[in-house]
């Protein structure tokens, strides 16, 4: 399986970089996902730029009471990260989740949120941890909510020509629990629906609820009903369930061969349920 | 685009079509054929090598992103004609029947111990998640990386 001819470029900077995206290029990261449909022939670009050559793009610091992760970092290098493990355990727990090693050592976040596969991981999670993206190009620079970036399947609010640079989460405080949990499917790991759930609790009652869901719908979203219906409860059994239920109303469920559009309806709600009781027993 | 790659130490040098994918230039170019292609679309983990110390697998990867790289494949493991510990341990544990996926079982194998030293059970499977092989049932490649990662601390 050979990919249609193309030009490769590994630029030294981020300059050079965004000036060929600007004249037509493509970024090419991990591969994990461009590669594989470029053999297929489902992408054929003619045109790569070598984001993984910059190395001032990967990173993981903590700034502005922030947390700010270059665009290649790799799926390896944020589940072995001890500042994230700490302050934002929610993305390593979905790092970990991903793929297998070897896709885990060279694909990126960037790659990941950019592609936009309605089973990736990191959506849901990014969605619970109301991330931002910054987004540059080489006449501009904008940052957009986790709301705005994700469109559709395989769409994001991203221009040609402009590139994904940094993911900002926050970090929260210790009476915060978080969880992701995905039914993966067998061959490759991707989720047929994956849930994180975020829940913060303050003198017994449950203050603050967010809960990502990727797999179920073309594009990860918040379940809010699910969140406001959590809100404010003490977080027994039945608030849970009760919330939990509320995640796939109204959602327009994708169908394929791993799964009918009700039973991937069914496995969010079990999973909510379960994602929001770990997170809740997470909190110190 | 000319490109330099180190691969079990020794230097290449050579000009390459962008999307000669990393497998070829091994087996067709460097000729070393003990990495092997099985599905070819990055599911089956036959052809992982270890790029800068990470294991890849080498049919996802274009040859000009490994420019610079230091590559080892599953002939650059013996020294001396001495097996490393782990293909010691495969040999010892049965860890193969055919031997089509060992190459790629043992280079994913070193990754496991690398990163744990004494893996759990559960991080064995977890580190050979990319990794099928169709005869073993997998019991033996599991008993193979203890055996190795129990015996490469001696
Ligand atoms: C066997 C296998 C199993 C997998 N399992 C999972 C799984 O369980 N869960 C999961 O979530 N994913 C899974 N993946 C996908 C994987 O996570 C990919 O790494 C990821 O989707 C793409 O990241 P990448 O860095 O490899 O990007 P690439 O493949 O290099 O690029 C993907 C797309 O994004 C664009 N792009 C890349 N970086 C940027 C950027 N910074 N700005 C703008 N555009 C950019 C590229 O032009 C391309 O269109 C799997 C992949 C494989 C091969
Ligand atoms: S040949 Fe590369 S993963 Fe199967
Ligand atoms: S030993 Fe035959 S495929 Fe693994």
């Amino acid at each position: 399986m050979f990919a249609q001819k193309f030009e490769y470029t590994a630029p030294k900077t981020l300059d050079e970089a965004l000036h060929l995206l600007a004249n037509g290029a493509k970024p090419l990261a991990g591969g994990m996902s461009l590669i594989p449909m470029m053999k297929l022939r489902l992408a054929a670009p003619e045109h790569l730029v070598d984001l993984r050559a910059l190395k001032d793009l990967n990173y993981i610091r903590e700034a502005g009471g922030q947390l700010h992760i270059g665009a290649t970092a790799s799926h390896y290098d944020i589940e072995s990260s001890a500042l994230l493990r700490q302050k934002c355990p929610l993305l390593t727990e979905t790092a970990a989740a991903i793929g297998d090693v070897q896709v885990r050592n060279l694909g990126t976040i960037g790659g990941s949120v950019a592609h936009a596969d309605p089973a990736a991981d990191y959506p849901a999670a990014l969605q619970a941890l109301e991330a931002k993206f910054v987004l540059r190009s080489e006449k501009s620079e904008r940052t957009l909510s986790a709301a705005d970036l994700f469109v559709d399947a395989l769409t994001t609010a991203l221009q040609p020509g402009e590139i994904l640079s940094e993911v900002i989460v926050p970090i929260d405080d210790t009476r915060t629990g978080t969880s992701y949990l995905k039914m993966a499917q067998p061959a490759s790991g991707f989720a047929i629906v994956g849930v994180a759930a975020r829940v913060r609790q303050n003198a017994g009652k449950i203050s603050f609820v967010r809960i990502g869901v990727t797999g179920l719908s073309n594009r990860a979203y918040r379940a809010t009903a699910a969140e406001k219906a959590l809100e404010g409860k003490t977080g027994s059994a039945a608030d849970i369930q009760s919330a939990a239920a509320l995640v796939a109303r109204g959602v327009d469920a994708n169908s394929d061969l791993h799964a009918s559009a009700d039973y991937r309806k069914h496995l969010a709600v079990v999973h909510a349920a379960r994602a929001l009781k770990t997170a809740l027993s997470r909190i110190a | 685009m000319n490109i330099n790659l180190t691969i079990n130490g020794k230097s290449y040098s050579q000009d390459v079509e962008p999307r000669l994918l990393l497998i070829h230039f091994l087996r067709d170019i460097a000729g070393l054929t003990g990495t092997h292609m099985g599905c070819e679309t990055s599911l089956c983990g036959a052809c992982t090598v270890e790029l800068n110390g990470k294991a890849i697998k080498s049919c996802t990867m274009f040859a000009v992103q490994a420019n610079g790289a230091e590559i080892v494949t599953v002939e650059g493991l013996a020294n001396d004609g001495k097996l490393d510990p782990v293909q010691e341990a495969f040999w010892n544990e049965h860890g193969l029947q055919c031997g089509f996926c060992t190459p790629g079982m043992i280079m994913a194998s070193k990754q496991i111990i690398d990163r744990h030293p004494s893996p759990t059970e559960e991080e064995i499977r977890h580190g050979l998640e990319g990794n099928v092989c169709r005869c073993t049932g997998y019991q033996h490649i599991v008993n193979a990386v203890k055996a190795a990662a129990a015996g490469a601390g001696k």
